[in-house]
């Protein structure tokens, strides 16, 4: 590429944020971006109703119907974004686009919906590409043990499956630091991953 | 890809633009292309303006220039200029073609940068 010698241009590397249509993709994003999520942010229309299932994320209101995304400024050298994928099922055709080049994806999970997740936890298995599960946590929602969603979403051992609140900070600082650690053991190899896994 | 193509245009197109004054259909800014002349693009690849925005140029594309005075990612592009991703894309593709905008991607990143990345956000 060129331009690499012109200006000292920072690095921007991505995490795509992923999950089911209301788990709280933007709240997550939103929830250690240094900007305002810029979304494309609508209503939903009385088109959606019945398109977008909302049953049992009543309170939702709006809904990404478009890209969003957030910055962290990780040192004046490298910036880090964060790309929500579309909730909807219709727009999985994005995600091809929003993936290339991803360090990982945190797949987003609510227990009431658990199913919800399975469309990218099913992407991203078959693309070979690192990520780890994280369970927002509802008011209301029954709660589940990890190892029990794990299981239902039969993982293998070397994904993390973490429990997490979108709105706090430190949660999601904790996810994005549980997928580094994958996608560092990914990259490091199968053999030295298993002890790595073993050794947390 | 032409990630924006099969939307509905009733749907999402009227949602994107409803705060323009002035509704401007995307393949009218694009000249009725889809493709970028470049593939390569990402979402999160960097594009800065190499000089001053040229006389010859207008609208989109000229604002395109002046908002990459500093480097600014693709995604962010499409957010400041108000146009879908697939237009800037074309957009972007085509003023690096030629020879207003400079963008840089990394290759796969060394794992001690991974390492890096990875500190940087334990410590966030």
């Amino acid at each position: 590429m060129s331009g690499r010698s012109e200006k000292v241009v920072p690095l921007a590397v991505k995490i795509v944020v992923s999950g089911g249509l209301g788990v709280g993709k933007t709240t997550f994003i939103g929830a250690i971006s240094e900007i305002e999520p810029l979304d494309t942010e609508a209503a939903i229309t009385q088109v959606s109703v019945g398109v977008d299932s909302l049953v049992g994320v009543e309170s939702k209101t709006t809904t990404t119907v478009a890209l969003d995304f957030g910055r962290i400024t990780l040192d004046p050298s490298i910036a880090l974004y964060l790309f929500g994928t579309p909730g909807q099922d219709r727009f999985s055709f994005l995600w091809d686009d929003l993936v290339e080049g991803a360090l990982g994806t945190v797949v987003l999970a609510d227990t009431r919906r658990i199913e919800d997740c399975f469309p990218a936890v099913d992407y991203f298995e078959s693309h070979g590409a690192p990520f780890a599960l994280a369970v927002n946590r509802f008011d209301g929602a029954e709660r589940f043990e990890l190892e029990e969603v794990r299981e239902a979403l039969g993982l293998g051992a070397e994904v993390p499956v973490l429990e997490c609140d979108a709105r706090d900070r430190g949660s999601v600082r904790d996810v994005l630091g549980a997928l580094m650690d994958r996608v560092i053991g990914q990259r490091v190899g199968p053999a030295k991953r298993r002890v790595a896994v073993v050794s947390r | 890809m032409s990630a924006q193509e099969p939307r509905d245009p009733g749907e999402d197109m009227s949602e994107d633009m409803s705060e323009d004054t002035s509704f401007v259909r995307p393949f009218i800014i694009t000249g009725g292309r889809a493709e970028p002349l470049q593939t390569d693009l990402r979402l999160e690849t960097l594009v800065m303006a190499v000089g001053a925005p040229d006389e010859s140029l207008a609208f989109e594309r000229r604002h395109i220039v002046t908002v990459c005075a500093q480097p600014t990612t693709v995604a962010e592009v499409a957010h400041r200029v108000g146009v879908p991703l697939g237009v800037a894309r074309v957009l972007i593709s085509d003023l690096v073609v030629a020879g207003q905008l400079a963008c840089r991607q990394p290759a796969e990143l060394p794992l001690q940068l991974l390492e890096r990345i990875r500190d940087h956000v334990r410590a966030l």
